[in-house]
């Protein structure tokens, strides 16, 4: 460890890189995920029919089998469904980054506070914190959703309301830990306080688990929120959603098989993607989450 | 843990926005029946009192009349949980007949191509929703190739046996009525494969991750220096010290599959309770919803239970602390 | 030499490939262990004294480790052998004892259940299930652990480390193997029980006339336990001695170096240690991989090290002894450190084993 902190930010980089390099999955992921980030970001210029994406009825074409101006086909009333797919990339990521950005900041103040101040902070988060992890993620959004208007919003709200847990606990362990580091000791010998302690000596520490963490759980987030759409509790129609564009095309089985099953591997690609990505975070930082 | 839950979507049902009563009834009801359901359903009284009639019914197993059925809600889930519980028993079965041995399987193998297979088979089963497995393998089994039934239950016309248990494949056994079973694992085939996936490969990639850690462990090194073979060290030395967090998240994942029936039982028209959970839901039918979600978290329980048993025997560290806390 | 030779390590070299490169770690390790000898392999942490003995069990896996060399036992080249007749060898005829009694035993098993599965593979044929049981039961009062029935059906966790390291000396004897491999035994005990241990282990493997081979880098116990000792350095073998003239005339500077660097229970002197760092196994410098730290240092250094016989049974890797004019043990070479010597004026027995020589000097 020490040797490592020694070695140049340069050396560093470089170690890090290597390891990550030579596992081929990681790359792959990081591939998806760019070239997914890439596409969503100019989306209104790289697909053939941007105006597809939203409410809009081309009867002429609809229905239409894969192949020549639209690659994934059709739906059932003529929207392109490869136009649909990227457009709904957007809101998979936006309800990622929506809900990592509600649920981590939440979840590592708590589990920083838990996991340093013994006593009753600790029982009080951490006994809520159990409730919560005991709960199935889907169980509970589902339970969230029963009682709220089936939307995007709410559901970012449901997802992120079961997320959190995940990272007090994760930050807990690690802080429970490192806490007993001879230098965290030292800083409180010398009179640090519990802000400098836990924001400069703890936090930095358990980035690379929360980072690994983050990505692995973008990949789940997606799956999540793709499945309250499928069940009608997410994005509604007409914005094109992942999860809604394979409920609708269900109904229209075998006959137009392509409208349920492009977005269906569309969910798997992007979901893929940030598997292989966290995983590769993973073994380079060699951390357990 | 129970107790938790029901608080948490107590809490959530009277803090949204919004009057129970009124959701329930519809924008066309009078002012009077509104009234008198607020009355029924003590909307009139204090937080408190209401949590604590709230919490009466609930443990009486008395959960009031489904809005949506128009029946009680203790029949409606008498009726519909035995097909979930089915369904998701066996994709639990699934779950640790074939995952745990592909994850035995690439530990023992690891390095080489059987480990890579291994490894894409479950990450195929972790990046795909289960609803897409159960639309793909839908249009592959029952339109493409038409060898399994599209959906539901039973074929239409067959006799379902009669009900003792509520689970068919027992019933039909104590019917003696091999043809029902039959039939009936014909349609459990899809929706039990779909649903079990994810799991499958979860527990393949925890198993084969838990083997591979226990493997770099200073105690298999010995056993390899006492000269004990490989596979007696897979199988013994490895393997139990490997169930133990393996079983123990696998419990998680087993009450995981009821959360995600939600989604299969939509594909397949599969009579059961998640169906009708994600009705009542899109119909803010509380009574119901209420059964639904407290339905699941006594699963969860009795998982958890069963789990804490299971690593008990499996770890003597616990069973041992366990007995010295019980003198 | 004029022992029968048990095991006969040579030219064993033994390198991993990691993100900077090769790094080459043994290189042209000899070594040779007679049968009913005592052998000692002393050297600081890192300089290969694990592997090398992985290596002879055949514990280090290919195609991470590249493995060179030939490792004699009883005729066979082990390194030659398919691996299943290697397994065949191992606990049967060459055991090993571990070194962390609380790493080493497999916590969800009881002891007999480990035990007997040993047994089970005793030469011969497996014992009956009664015979079987009796032989644990007599191994485990043979290593002096009290109540050995109630330790067959103990797990791990319920013994205290001493009686773990007992146990796992036990399944070393078990099958009577014709060598056994102590790495370090009872280093993470306590001192007062570390020797106790090492008594069981010296009473039983005497009564049995076992061989040993003992990795410690606790000189106290090289000289109490082995007949010849090793020393080694960053990956080969510097020096050879019978015990005692290891420690009374100390040739390759290394050694003397080493032997400097442990305090004295007569508080004369003062330890010193040796300056730098073992090498960079990357990188490690040409020739004699001590030089850089060597206070004798010449040119002839950049070539690898000549093999010198100095005494009997007393070889020696260095360019100082390579004149041709052979000095003798007590010619001593340039020595200007003083030089441990006699009875009673060193550690025994009974420090603690962090007394091991000191490998820097901040």
């Amino acid at each position: 460890m020490s040797v490592v902190a020694a070695a140049p930010a340069r050396e560093n980089l470089r170690r890090t890189w290597y390891a990550f390099s030579r596992n081929g999955g990681s790359l792959f992921g990081l591939g998806i995920v760019v070239v997914v980030v890439l596409l969503t970001a100019f989306a209104p210029w790289v697909t053939p029919f941007p105006r597809h994406a939203r409410a809009f009825t081309d009867f002429e074409h609809a229905s239409l089998p894969p192949g020549g101006s639209h690659l994934f086909g059709t739906d059932t009333i003529g929207r392109d469904i490869l136009t649909r797919v990227v457009f709904g990339y957007r809101f998979s990521l936006l309800l990622g980054l929506v809900v990592l950005s509600a649920a981590v900041p939440t979840g590592v103040v708590l589990g920083l506070l838990a996991g340093y101040y013994r006593g009753w902070p600790e029982t009080v988060i951490m006994r809520v914190t159990d409730i919560f992890l005991s709960i199935p993620p889907l169980a509970l959004a589902l339970a969230i959703m029963a009682v709220l208007e089936p939307n995007l919003q709410n559901a970012m709200l449901a997802v992120s309301v079961m997320w959190w847990p995940w990272y007090t606990r994760l930050v807990y362990g690690l802080v429970s830990s490192l806490r007993n580091e001879g230098y965290v000791q030292a800083a409180q010998i010398v009179g640090a306080s519990p802000a400098h302690i836990l924001l400069r000596e703890i936090l930095p520490n358990c980035l690379p688990a929360i980072l690994t963490k983050m990505t692995l759980d973008m990949a789940f987030v997606i799956l999540i929120g793709s499945s309250l759409s499928f069940l009608g509790l997410g994005v509604q129609p007409p914005d094109p959603d992942l999860g809604t564009m394979v409920a609708d095309g269900a109904k229209y089985m075998p006959d137009l098989w392509w409208v349920p099953v492009f977005p269906g591997l569309a969910i798997l690609v992007i979901v893929l993607g940030f598997n292989l990505l966290g995983d590769g975070l993973r073994d380079i930082f060699g951390v357990e989450v | 843990m129970l107790l938790g839950l029901s608080l948490l979507i107590f809490v959530i049902a009277r803090v949204i926005p919004g009057d129970p009563a009124r959701i329930a009834l519809g924008p066309l009801a009078s002012r009077a029946q509104i009234a008198a359901l607020r009355a029924q359903m003590y909307l009139d009284e204090p937080l408190p009192v209401q949590y604590a009639h709230y919490v009466r019914g609930v443990v009486r197993g008395d959960f009031g009349e489904s809005l949506y059925t128009h029946r009680p809600v203790t029949t409606d889930l008498h009726d519909l949980f035995p097909a979930t519980l089915e369904l998701v028993l066996y994709a639990g079965l699934l779950m640790v007949a074939v995952g745990v041995p592909l994850g035995i399987l690439a530990a023992s193998y690891r390095d080489t191509w059987v480990d890579t297979l291994v490894r894409l088979i479950s990450l195929g089963g972790v990046v795909t929703p289960a609803f897409v497995w159960a639309i793909v393998l839908m249009l592959i089994f029952a339109y493409a190739l038409g060898v399994l039934p599209v959906a539901g239950r039973l074929s239409a016309g067959a006799v379902p046996p009669p009900p003792v248990t509520g689970l068919v494949t027992i019933d039909a056994l104590l019917d003696r009525n091999p043809a029902t079973y039959l039939d009936f694992l014909r349609h459990l085939v899809l929706p039990a494969v779909s649903l079990a996936l994810a799991g499958v490969a979860q527990a393949a990639r925890l198993t084969r991750a838990s083997m591979v850690d226990v493997a770099g462990r200073p105690f298999i090194e010995a056993a390899r220096a006492f000269g004990i073979s490989n596979a007696r060290i897979a199988l013994k030395y490895m393997l139990k010290p490997s169930l133990i967090p393996t079983v123990t998240i696998l419990g998680l994942d087993f009450a995981a599959l009821l959360g995600n029936a939600f989604l299969v039982e939509a594909v397949f028209n599969w009579p059961g309770i998640a169906r009708y959970g994600v009705q009542v839901i899109l119909r803010k039918d509380l009574n119901a919803i209420v059964a639904v979600v407290i339905i699941m978290g006594l699963f969860f329980v009795v998982i958890n239970f069963l789990i804490d048993i299971l690593v008990g025997y499996l770890d003597p560290r616990i069973r041992l602390r366990q007995a010295d806390e019980a003198a | 030499m004029p022992r029968e030779m048990l095991l006969d390590i040579r030219n064993l070299h033994v390198s991993f490939t990691g993100y900077r490169g090769h790094s080459r770690v043994l290189n042209g390790v000899n070594l040779t262990v007679g049968r009913g000898e005592k052998v000692g392999l002393v050297g600081e942490t890192g300089c290969g004294k694990s592997l090398t003995v992985r290596a002879v069990l055949g514990l280090l896996q290919p195609p991470r480790a590249r493995i060179r060399g030939e490792i004699w036992f009883a005729g066979r080249n082990l390194l030659a052998l398919p691996p299943g007749e290697l397994q065949q060898i191992r606990g049967r005829e060459i055991a090993m004892i571990f070194q962390d009694p609380m790493a080493a035993l497999n916590p969800v098993f009881t002891v007999g259940d480990q035990l007997l599965d040993i047994i089970a593979r005793r030469p011969g044929g497996r014992p009956s299930e009664r015979a079987a049981w009796a032989r644990a039961v007599d191994i485990l009062k043979e290593v002096a652990l009290p109540d050995p029935e109630r330790i067959m059906r103990a797990y791990p966790v319920q013994l205290s480390g001493g009686m773990r390291q007992r146990v796992l000396i036990a399944m070393a004897l078990v099958n009577e193997p014709a060598l056994v491999i102590a790495d370090e035994p009872g280093t993470a005990l306590d001192v007062t029980i570390q020797e106790q241990i090492l008594q069981v282990m010296r009473a039983l493997v005497d009564a049995k006339r076992t061989s040993v081979l003992l990795i410690t880098h606790n000189l106290g116990v090289v000289r109490q336990t082995t007949d010849r000792v090793y020393v080694m350095y960053a990956g080969s073998i510097a020096e050879t001695a019978p015990t005692a003239d290891l420690f009374s005339a100390p040739q390759h500077p290394y050694t003397q170096g080493l032997l400097a660097s442990v305090p004295k229970l007569t508080g004369e002197g003062v330890p010193r240690g040796i300056d730098g760092m073992i090498p960079d196994y990357l990188n490690p410098p040409p020739g004699c991989r001590f030089a850089p730290r060597c206070q004798f240092a010449q040119p002839r250094c950049q070539q690898p090290p000549p093999w010198v016989r100095v005494g009997a049974e007393h070889d020696v890797a260095c360019v100082l002894y390579d004149d041709g004019s052979r000095p003798s043990a007590e010619r001593a070479a340039p020595s200007p450190i003083p030089l441990p010597t006699g009875e009673g004026t060193d550690e025994a027995s009974g420090l603690p084993s962090n007394t091991a020589p000191a490998v820097t000097r901040p």
